[in-house]
């Protein structure tokens, strides 16, 4: 599992809003890349390309290309919905179903898209997304009450694990711990952790501690004003972004002068 | 309220600001409200008993507390308070107010209706052959109910179900529309127009176009069940759109997104995610629209006729249903000389129509809590 | 699944995705859903409109009352009209009362019971309304009809009181009490879903309970109760059965609290049974004008509703 994915020349729009302009970079395997900039400034939706997310806001549309080990998740020829299934994504909100159990949850991935599974194969994927997840020793007693019951960061840990029972290679995770408390966010720190030894990690944070803790690389994206399409400004391995950037810009940022 | 520190020269507190007129609310409780309440009842049962008419009592009483609820607070707790209890005051006399008509309303229905309601006669004989005469020896001489209204809740069932056949499907998956596949846009904008146009369609009028549209595919005056079940879909589909669609659009777009990015396609995403979340709310927004026109006299009066027999063909003929069966039987007794047994049949009529509207939606609800299983327990 | 046919590379045009077949029968079924509705209501335009068309052709004499179409259908129009807007005006303060009562008054199962009884009386059929109108309501009507006759005789509208109580004002509160139950479920389900924060937001600044239902509930549900008042003036206009049992028809009057006056729809239900030829296109006519004034008063609503859209919280 686990691919790397190189974007090239990705311009974003939405409708005739020109969101984003010009991306290019690499994102490792099994390591945690994560994007940082101010609000509006496309990282987002950067992400949600990487996956085709972005598809679902009517009018939304890309130019350029995104690679997963060479094959472009915008050929014609690609479907969406099997791009999802290879990159699957961690909201920012957590959002379990409300109308299914926790184990339900875990195996909706599967059973959404109606493939049979025997109870014992069921059984061990769900403990195995689960303890992926480190959530199993939480919840294994209570695997059939409702996945909303759960507290805010259990629910996030929840969908992660959700987001690994359809194995993907890729995790999008877009601001995964700004609902949660700091405890919470711990946990999922944690759990990032321990997700880069088997899958390539993107996540979006608008926590410049939280991506100096978490991530192997980082991405500083900006834009010039209200309006103007957001870009990558510098993407490089993080020690360098925090402590040595090579833009003006970035040294602005992270040094808390704008954003 | 207030904390007592000394005004700084940067910030001054607001009642030393001019043009601020504070209004501070001291602590009250809602005691208070219910001596006086009870002082009000003791005045309204002392008028009532004095002469006057109930209705008129009542009314003074119900003034008589809010003037002295407002007295009350505004001394003790200032008139912000007073003002709330009043508010408080009015919301509660509008609800009662309201199952004034409403209790009485269930009341006759269940106390005219009861009795008939349940004899084998009224469930299980039609009208054929039954006459004044029949009606006049059941007054006057105290003889068994002849004639019922068998043949009008077999005409209910088939007209309805077929309403709903016709517009549940068609009012869902144009909900879906609406909400899944086109949320903007000119075509949405204009089938959201048409929809409300629709709702707009009084009763009457969908049994008129019934009725043309019938004159004019199988000749005028052509009469029968099918021709009801078409008006009463021309009423249903709007409800059950808009209700639908208002469920459908609850569904938080965070489910919508959490089952794209497993990789589940969209059709599927709507069908297991989207349709089950909102699972309760379709249920009972079909069942209401189905409730609303099970009722519905008018279009059926115009468009399906009146039988006074059998007929369980809808192709052919004019058919009873129980809401007409009810209107005819109240203003047309068999014999007007002795109204009270078609009066007795109206009033069965009505209250069975009310019970099965109870009956639906109880289980609506039954239906829901089925779909949704696992939320909230 | 075959690539579909070649969209053009310009960029920026979207890339078109492979369709699958079930999302193909799916947006099939529901785009033809909702074209029927269009369908729908065309047949209803067209074939009312072709029946309705002689009596326009007439001549003035053979129409009902002999004077053509428009003085036919004008004290209809104004009978229905006038009901209405009573049952419009008597319902809605009252509705919204209870709404509040419901969402915010009430303890939460008093409240859902509550609730779930006025959903069960929206439901229940006019004509049981009608029956328990002409039955029950209209004889007790009559002393307030007399008190009005004496002290408020001077007006024209209560000029003299009518004996058994089978009056337009008395189908007008019938009306009222009708609607009652769909203003007030419309109301109450707006009500209830004011967000949270706004009512703590404003309960954290010192609002009272009421402050707080007037700050944060009625701004919020505003355009809902506007649109379940709708509902229900609509309901009230197209009206039949309760109007065509408790009033007892006549020619037109100011007074409302004397038999006289009808309405479009009782007219309709009246008469429909037993006419035949000019008088079946004199009521489809009288039918379709009934319907341009729900439609007008439906767009009316639309037009309110429409300017409040951006608070309806779903995106």
């Amino acid at each position: 599992m686990s691919k790397r994915i190189d974007v090239k020349n990705l311009d974003i729009y939405y409708g005739d809003f020109h969101a984003v302009k010009s991306v290019s970079m690499t994102i490792e395997p099994r390591s945690v890349t994560a994007f940082i900039g101010p609000s509006g400034c496309g990282k987002s939706t950067v992400l949600r390309t990487l996956n085709r997310m972005h598809e679902v806001i009517p009018g939304a549309h890309v130019t350029g290309e995104v690679l997963m080990d060479d094959r472009n998740l915008y050929a014609k020829e690609t479907d969406p919905v099997d791009v999802r299934r290879q990159v699957g994504m961690v909201f920012q909100r957590p959002n379990p179903f409300p109308t299914m159990s926790i184990r339900e949850n875990v195996l909706a991935g599967v059973s959404l898209n109606s493939k049979r599974l025997s109870k014992s194969a069921a059984d061990e994927l769900l403990e195995q997304s689960l303890r992926g997840a480190n959530l199993w020793t939480e919840v294994k007693d209570r695997l059939d009450r409702p996945g909303a019951g759960l507290s805010g960061g259990q629910q996030q840990r929840l969908c992660i694990a959700r987001a690994i029972a359809v194995q993907p290679e890729v995790i999008l995770m877009d601001e995964p711990c700004s609902a949660l408390d700091p405890i919470s966010t711990l946990a999922i720190e944690d759990l990032i952790n321990e997700l880069k030894s088997d899958y390539t990690v993107v996540i979006v944070t608008h926590n410049m501690q939280q991506a100096a803790r978490v991530s192997d690389r980082t991405g500083f994206f900006n834009l010039e004003a209200t309006g103007m399409p957001g870009e990558l400004v510098e993407m490089d391995d993080t020690p360098k972004i925090f402590s040595n950037p090579s833009k003006k810009a970035t040294e602005d940022y992270i040094s808390g002068r704008f954003g | 309220m207030s904390v007592e520190t000394e005004p700084t020269a940067r910030q001054r507190k607001l009642s030393e600001i001019e043009g601020v007129d504070l209004d501070t609310v001291r602590a009250s409780s809602n005691r208070q409200s219910y001596i006086v309440l009870g002082l009000a009842v003791v005045v309204g049962a002392l008028l009532w008993l004095l002469g006057l008419h109930p209705a008129l009592a009542v009314v003074l009483a119900f003034v008589a507390y809010l003037v002295i609820v407002y007295a009350v607070y505004r001394s003790t707790a200032g008139s912000r308070v007073a003002v709330d209890q009043v508010a408080r005051g009015l919301v509660l006399g509008a609800f009662v107010l309201a199952l004034v008509p409403l209790v009485s309303l269930l009341w006759t229905v269940i106390v005219r209706g009861g009795a008939t309601v349940v004899s084998p006669a009224f469930l299980g004989q039609t009208m054929n052959g039954v006459t004044g005469l029949q009606d006049q020896a059941t007054q006057r001489d105290g003889a068994e109910l002849i004639g019922g209204a068998y043949h009008a809740i077999i005409g209910t069932l088939i007209i309805t179900g077929l309403a709903a056949l016709i517009s549940v499907p068609i009012g869902v998956f144009t909900a879906i529309f609406l909400v899944e596949y086109q949320p903007k846009g000119r075509v949405s904008h204009l089938i959201r127009f048409l929809v409300d146009v629709m709702t707009g369609i009084p009763s009457i009028v969908a049994g008129l176009f019934a009725f043309a549209l019938w004159a004019v595919l199988f000749g005028i005056g052509t009469k029968n069940g099918f021709a009801g079940a078409v008006a009463l879909s021309v009423l249903m589909i709007s409800t059950v759109v808009r209700n639908s669609e208002e469920m459908l659009r609850i569904v938080p777009n965070e489910l919508r997104e959490a089952s794209l990015a497993l990789g589940v396609p969209k059709w599927r995403t709507i069908a297991k995610v989207v349709l089950p979340t909102a699972a309760s709310g379709l249920a009972s927004g079909i069942t209401l629209a189905i409730a609303r026109v099970i009722g519905e006299t008018a279009p059926l009066l115009v468009a399906v006729g009146y039988a006074r027999g059998l007929n369980v063909n809808p192709a052919e003929g004019p058919m009873n249903t129980l809401a007409v069966y009810a209107y005819y039987m109240f203003t047309k007794p068999l014999s007007p000389g002795y109204r009270e047994p078609s009066l007795d049949r109206a009033w069965a009529a009505a209250l069975l129509l009310v019970l099965i509207v109870v009956v639906l939606n109880l289980s609506a609800r039954f239906i829901a809590r089925a779909f949704a299983p696992k939320t909230g327990r | 699944m075959s690539a579909p046919p070649a969209a053009s590379e310009r960029p920026p045009a979207p890339a078109k995705p492979p369709r699958r077949p079930g999302d193909v029968v799916f947006s099939g079924l529901s785009t033809a859903s909702a074209f029927s509705i269009l369908l729908i209501l065309a047949g209803v335009a067209i074939f009312l409109i072709s029946k309705a068309l002689p009596v326009f052709g007439a001549d003035p004499a053979e129409v009902t009352g002999g004077e053509g179409f428009l003085s036919y259908v004008w004290p209809l129009v104004f009978g229905t009209l006038v009901a209405s807007l009573i049952a419009m005006l008597v319902a809605t303060p009252v509705a919204v009362g209870i709404a509040l009562f419901v969402s915010h008054y009430a303890p939460k199962r008093l409240g859902t019971a509550v609730g779930f009884v006025i959903d069960l009386l929206a439901a229940v059929p006019s004509v049981v309304f009608g029956m328990w109108g002409f039955q029950v309501f209209a004889p007790k009507l009559v002393p307030l009809f007399g008190w009005l006759e004496e002290h408020l005789g001077f007006l024209p509208f209560f000029e003299s009181a009518s004996r058994t109580g089978r009056t337009l004002l008395t189908a007008s509160l019938v009306l009222a009490v009708m609607i009652l139950p769909i203003v007030t479920s419309v109301s109450r389900e707006v009500f209830l879903q004011t967000p949270r924060l706004h009512e703590e937001a404003a309960l954290a600044l010192g609002a009272t309970q009421w402050e707080m239902i007037r700050t944060a509930v009625l701004p919020f549900g505003r355009p809902g109760v506007i649109g379940g008042t709708m509902l229900g003036l609509g309901r009230a206009l197209g009206e039949t059965m309760a109007v065509a049992i408790i009033l007892s028809p006549g020619v037109f009057t100011w007074n409302l609290i004397d038999t006289g006056n009808t309405t479009v729809p009782a007219e309709i239900a009246l008469n429909f049974p037993e006419a035949a030829g000019l008088r079946l296109s004199e009521l489809i006519a009288a039918g379709l004008v009934l319907f341009g004034i729900t439609l007008a008063v439906n767009l009316a609503a639309r037009a309110v509703v429409e300017r409040r859209a951006e608070f309806s919280g779903a995106n």
